[in-house]
């Protein structure tokens, strides 16, 4: 257990940046290309629009940034989630690895997605 | 408790109701902490979604379209929208909670907590206006 501190104040650290970044990030997002423009509310950027938004270099790094707190947000809440509301502590360390892991792999393929942006 | 307390047959056992595992759905308060506490799910989707928009991005023009419309199915749909509502709560709670979290002085006096609160609120139309300005402005 000693062993395990120190790295717990980053932990926290990158939750709460994560936090405060998919609270300015997700809802406009999410609103758009999950159900304004599936349902035609509002008229989707063309192709040509989404790639010169999403290819600046200031764009890339910010999709990266803010996917990768909002990943660590999501593994260091839900870990807790799992603890209090299931109380299944004694899975402690597969819970640790699926979070914490998950959030890695997804950075991982998020940088690795938006570096081939053409 | 001790760390080394490990378990044999022959130590004493705590004498410990077990709490149910649904207690928080008896008290509007426990409910609503556990739903904020869900909201990381609407966070993990809003990545998982970005991941897929990317992706398609890459995949060219027709790819691009094939996704919004591949989209527009009712149970992704559905999914989006109880996504967004789970992200609006966190954003909510979120910025609620910001000036119990900070404690910023000026010239040694507190900020009050509505300005923590407003100067978030702000923050958030901010970044909305930016990526609504950039996605939806014409030319």
């Amino acid at each position: 257990m000693e062993n395990r501190r120190p790295i717990e104040p980053l932990l926290w650290l990158l939750f709460s940046a994560g936090g405060v970044m998919s609270a300015l990030f997700a809802p406009v997002l999410l609103f758009l290309f999950g159900i304004a423009f599936p349902l035609r509310w509002l008229a989707p950027p063309d192709y040509d629009r989404l790639l010169l938004v999403f290819g600046h270099p200031l764009a890339r790094l910010a999709i990266v940034v803010v996917c990768s707190l909002s990943l660590f947000h999501w593994a260091h809440r839900f870990r807790y989630t799992l603890y209090d509301g299931l109380q299944i502590k004694h899975l402690n360390e597969a819970i640790n690895s699926v979070c914490y892991g998950g959030a890695v792999v997804g950075t991982i393929a998020m940088a690795y997605l938006v570096w081939r942006i053409p | 408790m001790s760390q080394q307390a490990a378990y044999t047959p022959y130590h004493p056992r705590w004498h410990r109701t077990r709490v149910s595992t649904w207690w928080w759905l008896g008290r509007w308060s426990y409910f609503l902490f556990i739903l904020r506490e869900l909201t990381s799910l609407g966070v993990l989707w809003f990545v998982v979604w970005l991941i897929l928009l990317v992706r398609a991005s890459i995949g060219g023009g027709p790819a691009y379209q094939q996704f919004l419309e591949w989209a527009g199915n009712p149970i992704l749909l559905a999914l989006n929208v109880l996504c967004f509502a789970l992200v609006c709560l966190h954003a909510v709670t979120w910025f609620n909670l910001a000036p119990q979290a900070m404690v910023v002085r000026v010239a040694g006096r507190r900020v009050p907590g509505w300005c923590i609160a407003a100067s978030n609120y702000a923050a958030l139309a901010g970044v909305t206006a930016v990526v609504l300005g950039l996605l939806l402005m014409r030319g």
